[in-house]
């Protein structure tokens, strides 16, 4: 799906933000749909999911997800959050994230949801919490920043 | 080169133990105690941008994460358990389509609790970076065996 254009892909957000049908970001980001990416809406909150899978194992003892794999799918959940809730004119691009790592992340299902901390009109801060069987126990949780104009 | 280490036994250790490493080609280039370098192919399916084909940058942070890991044992001279604190990435610029990516790291101060750690991502030229990463590592994070005797068992379960 890489031959697309900026305004396709614009488009597309906005017909999947219109029909509430979440998952049709992972149809087209090829990245999503490696990760398995399940995007739901729950009490007007976005979730998104990450399917336990033995692919993303990093510790194959314990045995616990890559942490490269944990901190990708908090950047992946900031990034459905903005599409999912944001007017957007271009792409968002990433800046930077922090990711802290709070507990190993088992071989399980992995769930995550975004807040903004503050929408500018360049910048946009968001704070994403991962969680597996108990939302009050994160797993880690990050900051980032996007910039969207 | 750090005593005990070799490039093919490490990378030996990924490809049977770690999936994840395994699963998006992460290659083991070199092993210095100044610092280890690790690269992982291009694929169209880690692509984070269907406009342009960009890689996304999870596949980077798995990168760095992997190699800043690595550079700490090389460092230490041994196989101890660790796990990363917090991670920070800067993205300065997108990575080119089509191109390998590369990650060197460097542990540059380690202490009996905690490893600081600093990586960048690039292609060609470490001086013309794509991402740059600090990091913080808990050594002996628990208490199981080192990494090396155990990918045998772990190698099968995967």
């Amino acid at each position: 799906m890489t031959e697309m254009s900026s305004e396709n892909f614009l488009q597309v957000i906005k017909e999947a933000k219109e029909a509430r049908n979440w998952n049709a970001f992972s149809q087209y980001i090829a990245y999503f749909e490696y990760l398995g990416l399940d995007v739901q809406e729950k009490e007007g909150e976005i979730i998104c999911t990450l399917p336990k899978n033995k692919k993303f194992i990093g510790n194959p003892v314990l045995p616990a997800l890559h942490g490269g794999i944990v901190g990708a799918f908090l950047e992946s959940t900031a990034l459905v959050h903005m599409m999912a809730t944001q007017e957007m004119t271009q792409l968002p691009k990433i800046i930077n994230i922090t990711v802290e790592y709070l507990r190993s992340a088992k071989l399980e299902d992995t769930y995550a949801a975004a807040v903004f901390t503050k929408t500018g009109a360049r910048v946009v801060n968001m704070r994403v919490r991962a969680w597996q069987g108990d939302r009050n126990k994160p797993i880690a949780t990050a900051s980032a920043n996007f910039l969207v104009s | 080169m750090a005593e005990g280490f070799d490039i093919s036994q490490i990378q030996g250790i990924i490809d049977a133990g770690i999936p994840q490493c395994r699963d998006i080609g992460v290659k083991v280039l070199e092993l210095q105690d100044s610092g280890v370098t690790m690269s992982v192919p291009y694929d169209e399916k880690f692509a984070g941008n269907p406009v342009s084909g960009v890689l996304h940058g999870g596949i980077i942070t798995t990168l760095i994460d992997s190699a800043s890991g690595m550079c700490i044992y090389v460092k230490l001279k041994k196989y101890i358990p660790i796990a990363t604190l917090d991670l920070r990435i800067d993205y300065l610029k997108p990575a080119t389509p089509h191109e390998e990516l590369r990650a060197f790291a460097e542990c540059y101060r380690l202490t009996k609790q905690i490893a600081f750690v600093r990586a960048v991502a690039y292609h060609t030229d470490r001086n013309d970076p794509i991402a740059n990463s600090v990091s913080t590592f808990m050594m002996q994070s628990t208490k199981s065996k080192p990494l090396n005797k155990q990918t045998v068992d772990a190698g099968d379960k995967s």
